[in-house]
């Protein structure tokens, strides 16, 4: 588990904040705003897209050509957000998304990047030995599938549009999406099973 | 490797062997509210134009390693904000005190 902020570290934050306030830099009610929409984003958003890609071929161009216009699609504010790339798997090609030298993730569509994603086990091991990691998420792939790893970066974000199940002829988006979770959107699982 | 390859720097950490035998923690706790504020600090101090993504990383990245590897994740954040807050003359040395 992540350790806890040091006592320290809150007394600093807390330093900061009225030091910049009496700078009139910036207000905490400012800061609890923020905060309050970037709680929001979820991968929910995400797997929408994906859901939508499953069953909309002009909308599956726009995501894999254009992630970030992909998103604006669906309502996402990407002001200021770097470029979205989407990458398809195939049933010969999953992909896997990591950012080796920090954090970098899509947050305006998945949310805040979870503790694994930021641990420093998962960021030198996925571009390493990417097929033991899957191995630990219960995901074991046949040799015949390609891995390509992907680095995300602070230019540049990625997230993978999973293969859609089987068995899932007619089903509607809102039904679709809840096939698909984070995981598959980072490409350390597949799209549920129907 | 020769000689004059150079020794990646602290975060540089894709591929380094210090890390090979540790299973990755499926640690699924959401951020406490200590990171979620830094994290909307940061953000509000970009919008404002008084920071960006890069001068965060360079503050990241400069940490030396023996700390970089012992603090949190926001904390590495809030110790670069707060670095570059003083560099730029926003706020006085004193904060750290």
């Amino acid at each position: 588990m992540a350790a806890p902020p040091r006592p320290e570290s809150l007394a600093l934050l807390d330093r900061l904040m009225a030091a910049l306030e009496a700078k009139g830099i910036v207000t905490e009610a400012e800061i609890a705003e923020r905060q309050a929409n970037t709680d929001k984003a979820s991968p929910e958003t995400g797997a929408r897209m994906v859901a939508k890609a499953w069953t909309d071929p002009a909308y599956r161009q726009l995501l894999l050509t254009d992630g970030k216009a992909a998103a604006e699609a669906m309502g996402v504010s990407m002001a200021g957000a770097p470029p979205l790339g989407v990458l398809e798997n195939t049933p010969t090609r999953h992909h896997l998304v990591v950012c080796t030298l920090c954090s970098c993730y899509p947050r305006a569509v998945l949310g805040y990047p979870p503790n694994w994603y930021k641990s420093f086990a998962y960021r030198s091991r996925a571009v390493r030995e990417p097929r033991a990691v899957l191995a630990e998420w219960g995901l074991n792939l046949p040799d015949s599938v390609e891995v390509r790893v992907v680095d995300s970066t602070a230019d540049y974000r990625w997230m993978v549009l999973p293969m859609r199940p089987a068995g899932t002829e007619g089903w509607d988006e809102a039904r679709l999406a809840s096939l698909v979770t984070r995981d598959a959107l980072v490409g350390v699982a597949v799209a549920k099973p129907a | 490797m020769s000689d004059d390859t150079p020794i990646p720097a602290t975060h540089d950490i894709g591929g380094l062997a210090r890390f090979h035998c540790t299973p990755v923690e499926h640690d699924e706790v959401p951020p406490d509210g200590f990171g979620r504020k830094v994290d909307a600090l940061r953000q509000v101090l970009a919008q404002k134009g008084l920071m960006t993504v890069d001068e965060l990383r360079r503050g990241i990245e400069g940490i030396p390693e023996a700390e970089y590897f012992a603090l949190g994740y926001y904390e590495r954040w809030l110790r670069s904000i707060t670095a570059l807050m003083i560099e730029k003359g926003h706020v006085q040395k004193d904060v750290l005190e």
